[in-house]
């Protein structure tokens, strides 16, 4: 088992046709990962490297061909419209892979797209991979940007706000034989369509993960939410890792969500916050796993 | 992207936000001409204030030993005597540091009567994904120290941001502001101003510090924004090509600017230890690492996914500009891409800028042995690393040798 999405989960990309969706694509099909269909407006009736059908929009795309999850790659000046058309297109799960969408339109997104059946990772985040069984986890869903081979199906959850520090996390657990249920990168942005409570909350309930790790990151105060809520209902063990711990107050460390503002959204306090919840927390990045190791 | 006082206070006018007139000069004899009109319409204070991207002008000390960087004037003369006097000179406020910051630019306006200080500001609620607007009777004061000391006198409200806020929502603001009779109609229509700059400006943050009753020489009153801060979402200038125009690079870091132009995300700190990272959360918990292990990082800088030779020789230039540096440590996690093509730029970066001082290198990921064995090859004195940890460890080791 696994959250979000199953190996057999049938994907669409939009951006398909550009250099880095094309990409990234063609690693997911490498990865064995159903790419079934691929969405830019205007190229209709072409295929992506003569095998997935290329569609106009979104909802043509998965009438026909099934897919209830989505990749987004498209530049960030129309990444916005990207989401709400797959939203409106009834897709289970959006994954908005673009960086440098303004805040602005995420605002207007989050608020337009407030009680519907779809679910939003990201933007700004290297995506979501359930591992497969084959060799370097092989047969998995891989939506975005992770390396896939790094991983290796198992019952570990990973959430985090980073791409790299993700790939650190899995590539540890791998390294010490810990398998990955889901792990899911929900992005650097400061208006996320998930946060690390929403998919923490998915790892509880989900029979196939036995442990999570979340690693957060300086600015506004999520990870204290999360700890908050894990301390009073996960029945599941968690470690994290906090990064930004030298990071000067004001200043912006590369994700447009990584800054102390008004002396909020410190590590300290989120450090603090996790401990209190009894999450292991991990004192440099190279003890991730080791930090969940020590209490599963 | 910030924006100076006198920026800030045009898009406000621009959305119908009150603020006393004036004018930005770049000369003293401008400055003259500028307060000579104000003079004229009957004004009987002309403010003077230096346009840095900095808090605390008022109490800041050139450099010459001039004090203050904001000025009350009573004529013409005295603003040329104060405009000379701070005009390409340096002044070191509680926000510069010890360098300073070259004054360019002057806000020459009306010294309007202020009869009562509030404060009012429009960010983004992370919590809720909403526009917040936070309005605080304490006007003119810190307001990290308000919501320490006086709590009650800041008021926040959530705005729903498909509907905008509405002509209601801020006149409760303006009640709550402790506004009656014709000020609340002022007040509100100050505040919806205030939070249409926000919405169609992109800004991340508009601060109206203080917030004002001002009184005219008949008499009568009105609410103005007498100081006013933008930050604009970088994101967004694409829709915005007369704000991005406002940018003033006098006021960045140079080597940031310089990096900026290799799409090279850094960050100059005070420490010795450089680090050259693919990734900012990595990069975050690289320069974590170096402090963990009793060494002081020199800068935050993230290579990007790619990490090309092109970058990171970039990237070694910006961080051997830095003369604090004693050590650099690269570590690149190459998930889709190949080590050895990387270890391979490592090597012609170090090559191409003659890198003398220790150079720490920790790879990890795709095809990591062969690229292990380019640099033990390389011919380069640089010291491998098998973990984040160990890489860490020993690069603070090497900068306090």
């Amino acid at each position: 088992m696994a959250i979000l999405v199953q190996p057999n989960t049938k994907l669409l990309v939009q951006g398909i046709t550009g250099s880095f969706g094309g990409r990234h694509t063609q690693l997911s099909l490498d990865y064995g990962t159903h790419v079934v269909a691929g969405v830019t407006p205007g190229k209709a009736g072409q295929k992506f490297e003569d095998t997935v059908p290329i569609f106009d929009g979104v909802a043509e795309a998965a009438r026909e061909t099934g897919a209830t999850a989505s990749a987004i790659f498209v530049p960030p000046p129309f990444a916005a419209d990207a989401i709400l058309e797959a939203v409106a297109a009834g897709l289970e799960l959006v994954v908005a892979i673009t960086e440098g969408i303004p805040v602005r339109d995420m605002i207007e997104v989050k608020a337009a797209i407030a009680g519907s059946a779809t679910r939003l990772i990201g933007p700004n985040c290297p995506g979501v991979v359930t591992p497969g069984t084959g060799e370097d986890s092989h047969g998995g869903c891989r939506i975005g940007i992770a390396p896939g081979y790094i991983h290796k199906a198992g019952d570990i959850g990973v959430v985090s706000r980073s791409g790299t520090l993700t790939y650190e996390a899995v590539w540890q657990l791998t390294c010490n034989g810990l398998g990955q249920s889901t792990c899911v990168g929900i992005g650097g942005d400061p208006v996320p369509g998930s946060t690390h409570l929403d998919i923490i909350k998915l790892f509880n309930d989900d029979p196939g993960t036995r442990g999570i790790i979340m690693i957060g990151e300086i600015g506004g105060s999520a990870e204290e939410e999360a700890a908050a809520w894990i301390k009073a209902n996960c029945k599941k063990p968690v470690a994290g890792f906090i990064a930004g711990t030298t990071a000067p107050p004001g200043r912006r460390m590369g994700h447009a969500g990584a800054i102390i503002s008004g002396g909020k959204g410190t590590a300290e306090a989120k450090i603090e916050a996790m401990e209190d919840a009894g999450i292991s927390v991990a004192e440099t990045p190279s003890q991730m796993a080791e930090a969940l190791m020590r209490i599963l | 992207m910030n924006l100076h006082e006198y920026q800030a206070k045009q898009l406000l006018a621009r959305h119908g936000v009150e603020v006393p007139g004036g004018q930005p000069c770049t000369t003293a004899d401008e400055a003259r001409s500028i307060a000579e009109k104000l003079f004229a319409d009957g004004q009987e204070m002309v403010v003077l204030k230096i346009q840095i991207h900095s808090g605390g002008r008022g109490k800041g000390v050139f450099k010459d030993g001039f004090k203050g960087g904001v000025h009350l004037c009573k004529s013409a003369d005295d603003v040329h005597e104060k405009a000379k006097a701070m005009l390409g000179n340096t002044i070191v406020t509680k926000q510069t540091g010890e360098a300073g910051r070259q004054v360019h630019t002057l806000l020459v306006a009306s010294g309007e009567k202020i009869v009562d200080e509030f404060y009012l500001a429009v960010l983004l609620d992370r919590e809720t994904s909403q526009p917040l607007i936070m309005a605080s009777r304490e006007g003119g004061v810190d307001i990290e120290e308000v919501a320490e000391t006086n709590p009650d006198a800041i008021v926040k409200l959530n705005v729903d941001p498909l509907l905008g806020l509405q002509p209601y929502q801020a006149r409760n603001l303006a009640k709550a502001l402790g506004l009656s009779g014709k000020l609340i109609h002022s007040g509100a229509k100050l505040i919806a101003g205030v939070y249409k700059t926000w919405w169609a400006c992109d800004a991340t943050m508009v601060e109206i510090n203080p917030l004002c009753i001002v009184e005219s020489p008949d008499g009568s009153q009105k609410i103005a924004a007498v100081d006013a801060k933008i930050s604009i979402d970088g994101n967004a200038l694409h829709r915005h090509n007369d704000i991005a125009e406002m940018r003033d690079l006098n006021e960045e870091a140079e080597l940031e600017v310089e990096a900026s132009k290799f799409d090279l995300n850094y960050i100059k700190l005070d420490g010795n230890v450089a680090c050259l990272v693919n990734g900012a959360g990595l990069a975050m918990a690289t320069m974590d690492a170096i402090k963990h292990y009793g060494g002081e990082p020199a800068n935050f800088l993230d290579v990007g996914g790619s990490a090309s030779t092109e970058q990171v020789t970039a990237a070694f230039q910006i961080v051997l500009k830095d003369p604090n540096v004693k050590a650099i440590l690269v570590n690149i996690f190459g998930g889709i891409m190949n080590c050895n093509t990387i270890a391979e730029g490592v090597v012609a970066a170090a090559e191409a800028t003659q890198l003398k001082l220790p150079l720490v290198v920790r790879l990890e990921g795709n095809n990591v042995v062969a690229g292990r064995k380019t640099l033990a090859d390389s011919g380069l004195t640089l010291i491998g690393a098998d973990s984040m940890a160990e890489a860490a460890q020993k690069v603070v080791a090497e900068a306090a040798a």
